[in-house]
């Protein structure tokens, strides 16, 4: 069996959930990864030194530049019969891309999966993790995208071969106009290491200087809860939780946070929880591996200062 | 322009999932069920097209048991015209999903379709992707903003660290993310307007589409469960335990 990976990169380095969605191809059989891109040699380079990867199959051309689901659903498309798995990292742009190329495929995707059991059979989150489910499918392709954090990245080792593909045309349905990425020297919430989060303990969103003087000693993202955002304190992309963004990061420190069931949804895989609140009763505290009873307007800036000892 | 919205019935986001101990599912026996929270946010944008004159048309559409008809009930209260319900006790995959949607869509000829960027049930986020492609139209997914520009949509995307602005053709498929804007909640005189809106019932067997599922699902079971750790009683306590035992900081 040969699996297809295809790479969410920036035509300069891969995204990181690469890696891991290699590792998970690697379970499968082997491994090709397809690079779309504009002067996307360097992705391609790296993608051929990963452990795991028999071939890079790069499609460099002017329409691949940015990487729209319209285009590169007919690239894949084109070599899809090759294949019995296209996996894709859960990332905006494998969600966006995988279903389009699925139902062209006629097959019905397996979103996010954390385990791999056999060749017709995964793993995969649902309810917000809340419930782990464990799907078999029926269809003679599969379309998949793999969670990043269920699974190790791939390492450098041996190159392998790259090999130009043609492009399969543009179907004009689509323009790219611009990004505008956030410029901040903090992580973002996806990607972070470590987060420091704030609820509706926080009382105002002047108070999350609080948590971004301690982000900033400990290299981390700030987030918030939903009860949060609801009251104004600060925007919805802050959000964790089952409406908001799924992290799981090293390290979580809540603050302020009582632990609705919709903000433990997003955050409870994180390896290693610490909950600051007022309220010992707080339901954050029965999944804190390290709980603290107090009021946070002193426990925040008494942490900043015991940090930068 | 006509536009049209789809809306699940799931779960209430407030509700604690609970695994059913023969781990056939999850428990769904007297559990609230509401309107998915995306679709929400899809249903208010389209009145707000609706409101503002963009839209002259706007229908909800739901596919699901009898009790569906309440899902799509609240749209209509929120300020749909009329709804059409694809009625069936089977759990339908995002992909006949999709193909149910492109039968209406044949018929209804909507210029816009908007629905959420996922469900938080089966958290499969492909349904708008998946009916873009069947009809061979343009996606605008996770949007946080859409704009009408000449010919065509501009639309704002949250992506993995940041926005995205594209221009996309119409007829499209948008798929809403959460700042797009905040629903709002149904007043008592619309929602007794919208008992008299038409509901169109029809099965997927009426629109001639094979919803067999290609998924079996052989279990669900619980997370692996996490287990209260300590109390510290200070936060040098705290630091140090971070340090030495966990090892998350340096």
């Amino acid at each position: 069996m040969t699996v297809l990976v295809i790479a969410d990169h920036d035509n300069s380095a891969l995204k990181g959930a690469v890696m891991n969605t290699v590792t998970a191809a690697s379970a499968l059989g082997d491994v090709h990864v397809l690079i779309a891109g504009k002067d996307c040699n360097a992705a391609a380079e790296q993608a051929a030194a990963l452990t795991g990867v028999g071939k890079v199959l790069m499609a460099d051309a002017d329409i691949y530049a940015h990487a729209l689901a319209e285009t590169i659903t007919p690239l894949v498309l084109s070599i899809a019969g090759d294949y019995s798995h296209i996996l894709l990292p859960a990332t905006t742009f494998g969600k966006n891309a995988a279903p389009r190329i699925a139902a062209l495929l006629d097959t019905q995707q397996l979103s996010d999966i954390s385990g791999v059991v056999d060749a017709d059979t995964f793993e995969r989150p649902i309810y917000a993790g809340n419930a782990i489910a464990t799907v078999k499918s029926a269809d003679p392709v599969k379309v998949i995208t793999v969670r990043g954090t269920a699974f190790d990245a791939a390492q450098p080792g041996e190159s392998a071969e790259i090999s130009a593909i043609n492009d399969a045309g543009d179907p004009g349905l689509s323009r790219f106009i611009g990004t505008e990425l956030t410029k901040s020297d903090r992580p973002e919430l996806t990607a972070a290491k470590v987060i420091i989060s704030g609820g509706r303990g926080m009382q105002s969103g002047d108070n999350f200087v609080l948590l971004e003087k301690v982000a900033d000693i400990l290299g981390a993202a700030v987030g918030a809860s939903r009860a949060a955002v609801d009251s104004g304190f600060v925007s919805n992309d802050y959000q964790v939780g089952q409406t908001g963004k799924i992290v799981a990061p090293e390290l979580y420190i809540a603050v302020g946070i009582s632990g609705a069931i919709q903000h433990l949804a997003g955050m409870k895989d994180s390896k290693v929880i610490v909950a600051i609140n007022k309220d010992e009763e707080a339901p954050i505290f029965q999944i804190a591996d390290y709980g603290l009873v107090a009021d946070l307007f002193t426990a925040v800036p008494a942490l900043e200062a015991e940090l930068n000892k | 322009m006509k536009v049209l919205v789809a809306v699940k019935r799931v779960i209430d986001y407030n509700v604690k999932i609970r695994v059913k101990s023969d781990e056939t599912g999850v428990e769904t026996a007297n559990v609230k069920m509401s309107m998915n929270p995306f679709d929400e946010i899809a249903v208010e944008e389209g009145v707000q097209m609706r409101e503002a004159g963009t839209a002259d048309e706007l229908i909800a559409l739901s596919i699901g048991p009898q009790q569906a008809q309440e899902t799509i009930r609240t749209a209509l209260a929120m300020g749909a015209d009329r709804g059409i319900h694809i009625q069936t006790d089977e759990e339908i995959e995002p992909l006949a999903v999709a193909k149910l949607m492109k039968a209406i869509v044949d018929k209804e000829s909507p210029d816009l379709i908007i629905v959420g960027k996922q469900a938080i049930d089966d958290d499969s986020n492909q349904t708008g992707q998946m009916l873009a492609a069947l009809l061979d139209w343009p996606q605008a997914t996770f949007a946080s903003k859409i704009e009408m520009a000449d010919g065509g949509m501009t639309v704002v995307r949250e992506i993995d660290g940041g926005l995205e602005t594209i221009n996309v053709n119409l007829p499209a498929v948008v798929t809403t993310d959460l700042r797009l804007n905040t629903p709002r909640y149904a007043s008592l005189p619309n929602i007794m307007k919208a008992k008299k809106k038409p509901i169109d019932a029809m099965s997927p067997a009426d629109l001639g589409i094979d919803v067999s599922p290609r998924l079996t699902t052989l279990k669900v079971v619980d997370p692996p469960k996490r287990e209260a750790g300590v109390i510290v009683e200070s936060v040098e306590e705290l630091v140090d335990k971070l340090r030495n035992e966990a090892k998350v900081i340096s």
